[in-house]
């Protein structure tokens, strides 16, 4: 017989056994409905995480290079980074001048300053400066005014661009642009308030600071300090090349003899995304792990269903065998009838799961049920099904036609 | 002697049973042609149910040979005499054995399903199968909707609708009363008269009666091999014709 055939049939077949059965067959896909909800759910938990996660890194820039003598999640003491040599501006206009690979490159310092405006007071808000590129390399959009130019960044000029936290606290609804704020005891003119950027890592707020040109900040609050110097790569896969470029430019900046290792650091929003994977990949593990174990009950639920459900067909069996089905058939009939018990579970189990994983993008964290998890919670249940049924369907199989015949 | 459609020679079975060996069949010869109406009479326990078991291609033999259609059964594997049985025997039971969710048309489109016919030629055989029955009128009835002679109607259109070449009846009114009972044999008479062969197996003289021919079995071998009086009135009717 045809196999396209054999397996339409028993699909047909199957369907019969479960209806006939409707009480039994709801609780037996139970197991595998709990399985594939938990399963789902939690695969659409880890997504929201980790989607969150990239959500709250995303200020750092996946094509942003960040030259710092600092390196984020190093292993060496804090206070061997700290005795390297300063980054300075000669380094930074050296790199500016020479790099290839960039499509933008600004130097940044950052120190915490009050800020006042009329009787408004803000205490300890990240002061950052920078040159007219900072735009370009970390992709600012403007809510309102505009980021100074080149000339006021060269210039030195008294101007500052503001975060929405600092624009809230100070201005309400009034028009912040033009007016005139103390960071410390300097005034600057605000020319422009940058959108709202969230936070890193749900903990620094990126909306609670303010930026000003890097002359006046270090005319100001002083220059005996270690830059970071931001470079935005050109085309964000030639990421790598790009760095290469960067250690190389800075090595010879900085002078650093052949043989020796680098005294910078190269930073980049990947090590976050590595400390965060090897973090929590193991609890990802464990819970997915947990999670199939009921999964594998309720495929153990199956096979002990499938076992008495064999047995009570005994003389189905044999009717069939003496009329010509073979044992293929036979072994088919029940796989199939197994398969299609926990695809049936699989099904509700995902009717159940993607309404919850709605509620919970709703309601506790952003997220959404990826396709590959739908998919594999369907394969999944076939798996089981195939696993489940086939020592009951096996042993239908051979059974012997004469013997089931006469079972009663 | 090449119109024998079953030719046993020297059929053996044996049945080991923990420490004891049980010689259900102890060489059996038997031919049967194309055509004939014969009945196979034991008491339980003689091997009939044995016989009609490797005559019906559910069973294989210990030692012998076995030629259905000159093709030699006794040598098959199980997936062998699956087709085989599918394709050459009609069983038709004492307790009817259709299946209990599926209804009339269904049943008896069955062995067509593992022939491998499609749909369309399968729903045309078997509602032709149940016309020829009659019970062109209870196809989409389920078994418990049933009486029982109907019920054997239904088991004897799924045993014709494949063509066998042979009609294998194990007690085929023993679950009827006697006025159904004469019915089904009635019926059976006409399919035999139609060509059909068809091999009976039963313990009740009455219904041995219909056959043309007798095989009485006891322990394991044949006692006796007669045609009986119908038997004999067709033979002669035959040559008379001739």
């Amino acid at each position: 017989m045809n196999i396209f055939n054999e397996i339409k049939e028993n699909f047909i077949i199957s369907y019969k056994a479960i209806t006939a059965n409707k009480l039994r067959s709801f609780l037996a896909t139970l197991g595998i409905v709990i399985g594939i909800t938990s399963v789902t759910l939690m695969q659409t938990v880890i997504e929201g995480i980790n989607r969150a996660f990239e959500k709250s890194i995303s200020a750092v820039g996946a094509d942003v290079l960040y030259v710092q003598k600092f390196e984020w999640f190093g292993k060496e003491d804090w206070s061997f980074y700290r005795n390297r040599k300063d980054i300075t501006m000669n380094q930074y206009d050296y790199l500016e001048r020479n790099i290839q690979t960039a499509a933008s490159v600004c130097p940044s310092a950052g120190t915490n300053k009050t800020l006042k405006y009329r009787d408004f007071v803000l205490e300890n808000v990240f002061v950052l400066g920078t040159t007219a590129a900072y735009q370009e390399t970390f992709a600012a959009n403007m809510e309102e005014g505009r980021f100074f130019t080149q000339k006021e960044s060269d210039g030195g000029y008294p101007v500052c661009i503001i975060g929405m936290d600092i624009r809230k606290a100070f201005f309400e609804n009034a028009d912040p642009i033009g007016k005139t704020i103390k960071i410390g005891t300097y005034s600057f003119r605000i020319i422009g308030v940058v959108e709202k950027q969230g936070s890193l890592l749900g903990l620094v707020s990126l909306d609670n600071r303010v930026i000003v040109p890097i002359d006046r900040f270090f005319n100001l609050f002083g220059n005996k300090r270690s830059l970071s110097i931001n470079i935005k790569a050109a085309d964000i896969n030639d990421l790598g090349e790009t760095k290469e470029e960067v250690i190389s430019i800075m090595r010879k900046a900085r002078k650093v003899e052949f043989g020796e290792r680098d005294d910078f650091g190269v930073n980049q929003q990947e090590a976050f995304k590595s400390t965060y994977e090897s973090l929590t990949s193991l609890i990802k593990i464990i819970g997915s792990l947990i999670t199939s174990l009921s999964l594998i009950v309720g495929s153990v639920g199956i096979a002990n269903i499938m076992f008495v459900s064999v047995k009570e067909r005994t003389k189905e069996i044999g009717i069939r065998k003496a009329i010509g089905a073979k044992k293929r058939t036979i072994l088919l009939q029940f796989l199939i009838e197994s398969v299609s018990i926990c695809l049936l579970g699989g099904l509700i189990g995902l009717m159940i799961s993607v309404p919850i994983s709605l509620i919970i993008n709703a309601f506790v964290l952003p997220t959404a049920m990826p396709l590959w998890v739908i998919i594999l919670g369907l394969i999944v249940s076939v798996i089981f099904g195939v696993l489940a049924g086939f020592f009951p369907a096996y042993n239908a199989a051979k059974m012997n036609a004469v013997d089931s015949l006469r079972y009663e | 002697m090449e119109n024998n459609l079953i030719d046993l020679k020297g059929i053996e079975k044996v049945y080991i049973m923990g420490t004891e060996v049980l010689y259900a069949l102890k060489g059996v010869d038997l031919k049967i042609n194309k055509n004939e109406y014969i009945a196979i009479m034991g008491p339980s326990g003689s091997g009939k149910s044995t016989l009609m078991n490797i005559i019906g291609c559910l069973d294989t033999p210990t030692s012998g040979e076995y030629f259905l259609n000159g093709k030699n059964v006794s040598e098959m594997d199980d997936d062998e005499l699956a087709e085989i049985r599918n394709l050459e025997i009609g069983f038709v039971f004492q307790t009817f054995n259709l299946l209990a969710r599926s209804n009339a048309l269904h049943n008896v489109e069955l062995p067509l399903i593992y022939k491998g016919l499609p749909k369309a030629e399968r729903i045309e055989k078997a509602e032709e199968a149940l016309y020829n029955v009659g019970l062109e009128d209870r196809m989409t009835h389920k078994p418990n909707e049933l009486s029982g002679g109907q019920r054997q109607r239904v088991a004897i259109a799924r045993a014709l609708v494949n063509d066998p070449s042979i009609i294998l009846a194990d007690e085929p009114t023993g679950n009827l009363d006697t006025k159904t009972g004469q019915e089904i044999m009635q019926l059976l008479e006409e399919l035999n008269q139609k060509g059909n062969t068809i091999i009976i197996v039963t313990h009740e003289e009455e219904i041995a009666m219909h056959a043309h021919r007798v095989v009485k079995i006891r322990d394991g071998k044949i006692e006796s091999d007669v045609k009986s009086e119908k038997g004999r009135a067709m033979s002669e009717r035959k040559e008379i014709l001739i």
